[in-house]
């Protein structure tokens, strides 16, 4: 199962972004093969549908899950329909690295 | 002035159908129209004709008032009526709608999570495995609550001015107080004309 993460750099030490359209990157981490791969997001800088634009990208690497630190009023009906779980997870400080941690426990 | 905007009607799930098609026509000519029956609609018929509550009951689980939700039962109705009446199809499709989803809150870890598949039950914490969460309701998108989710500033272009980004708010929807011209985003590019950033 893959699961999408937002974050700030792309190394395994930075931290968890608190946005989810415009995050700086997004990890998609499969929880069967560990592999990790971090996709820079175009949509930082977009004007607006920053949020949609993003889904469409994250749902077409077939994610399951999307840990945030926010999902905007727009994309939670698009991830319902899509049925992707959404996870909000309000700590700014938590690394990318704790959170597959926890995801593999 | 333009009307008040329509309230967005909040839907449980989809149906399992899209539409419904008449079959065994008895006179000779075949009504090939169709009558397209908006998903709030559907709600409001399936709240109250199937879940059988009232239509207080109903209008709170669709976050309208009672006299809305009567207004789009007695649409719905009159739709469906029209359809087996004069052999129409119906459409179940379209509508001001938005779709709702039951989320919890993990005791353990301190996340919410949404359960996107409404017919399995959620048995444990999907990102720390514990079994220690509770049902919160809906997450509060109250900007009063949390003020600053995120450090974005909205600027308008034409007078430099900056206020802080309203989450849940697009940037150009919001109006700049002293030129009352639409305001963006800062940091991004937006240089048509402007010289600055």
């Amino acid at each position: 199962m893959k699961v999408a993460i937002t974050s700030t750099g792309n190394s395994l030490e930075s931290k968890l972004d608190q946005r989810f359209g415009r995050c700086a990157f997004f990890l998609i981490y499969d929880t069967e093969t560990l592999g990790i791969e971090f996709i820079p997001n175009p949509n930082k800088d977009a004007q607006n549908g920053a949020g949609p634009a993003s889904v469409q990208m994250v749902a077409s690497h077939n994610v399951q899950k999307i840990i945030s630190g926010e999902f905007g009023i727009k994309i939670k009906s698009l991830l319902d329909s899509l049925k992707i779980q959404m996870i909000v997870l309000k700590e700014p400080e938590k690394s990318v690295s704790e959170i597959i941690t926890m995801l593999n426990k | 002035m333009s009307p008040r905007p329509i309230r967005l009607r909040k839907v449980s799930s989809p149906p399992i159908i899209s539409g419904f098609k008449p079959y065994g026509n008895k006179s000779n000519t075949v009504n090939t129209e169709s009558v397209f029956l908006h998903l709030e609609e559907y709600e409001a018929i399936r709240l109250c004709d199937f879940e059988m509550l009232n239509h207080h009951k109903a209008s709170l689980i669709m976050d309208v008032s009672r006299p809305t939700l009567t207004r789009i039962y007695a649409k719905a109705r009159q739709k469906i009526a029209e359809a087996l009446v004069l052999g129409k199809k119906i459409i179940i499709e379209g509508g001001k709608i938005y779709f709702d989803s039951e989320w919890f809150f993990c005791n353990n870890c301190g996340c919410h999570f949404n359960n996107p598949d409404k017919e399995e039950t959620i048995k444990e914490c999907p990102l720390c495995k514990s079994t220690g969460f509770s049902n919160s309701g809906q997450i509060n998108d109250e900007p009063g609550e949390s003020p600053t989710r995120c450090n974005d500033i909205c600027i308008c272009f034409s007078c430099g001015f900056e206020q802080p980004h309203q989450f849940g708010r697009r940037c150009n929807e919001e109006i700049c107080p002293r030129c009352s011209k639409n305001m963006v985003r800062k940091g991004i590019l937006y240089n048509r004309n402007t010289k600055s950033y």
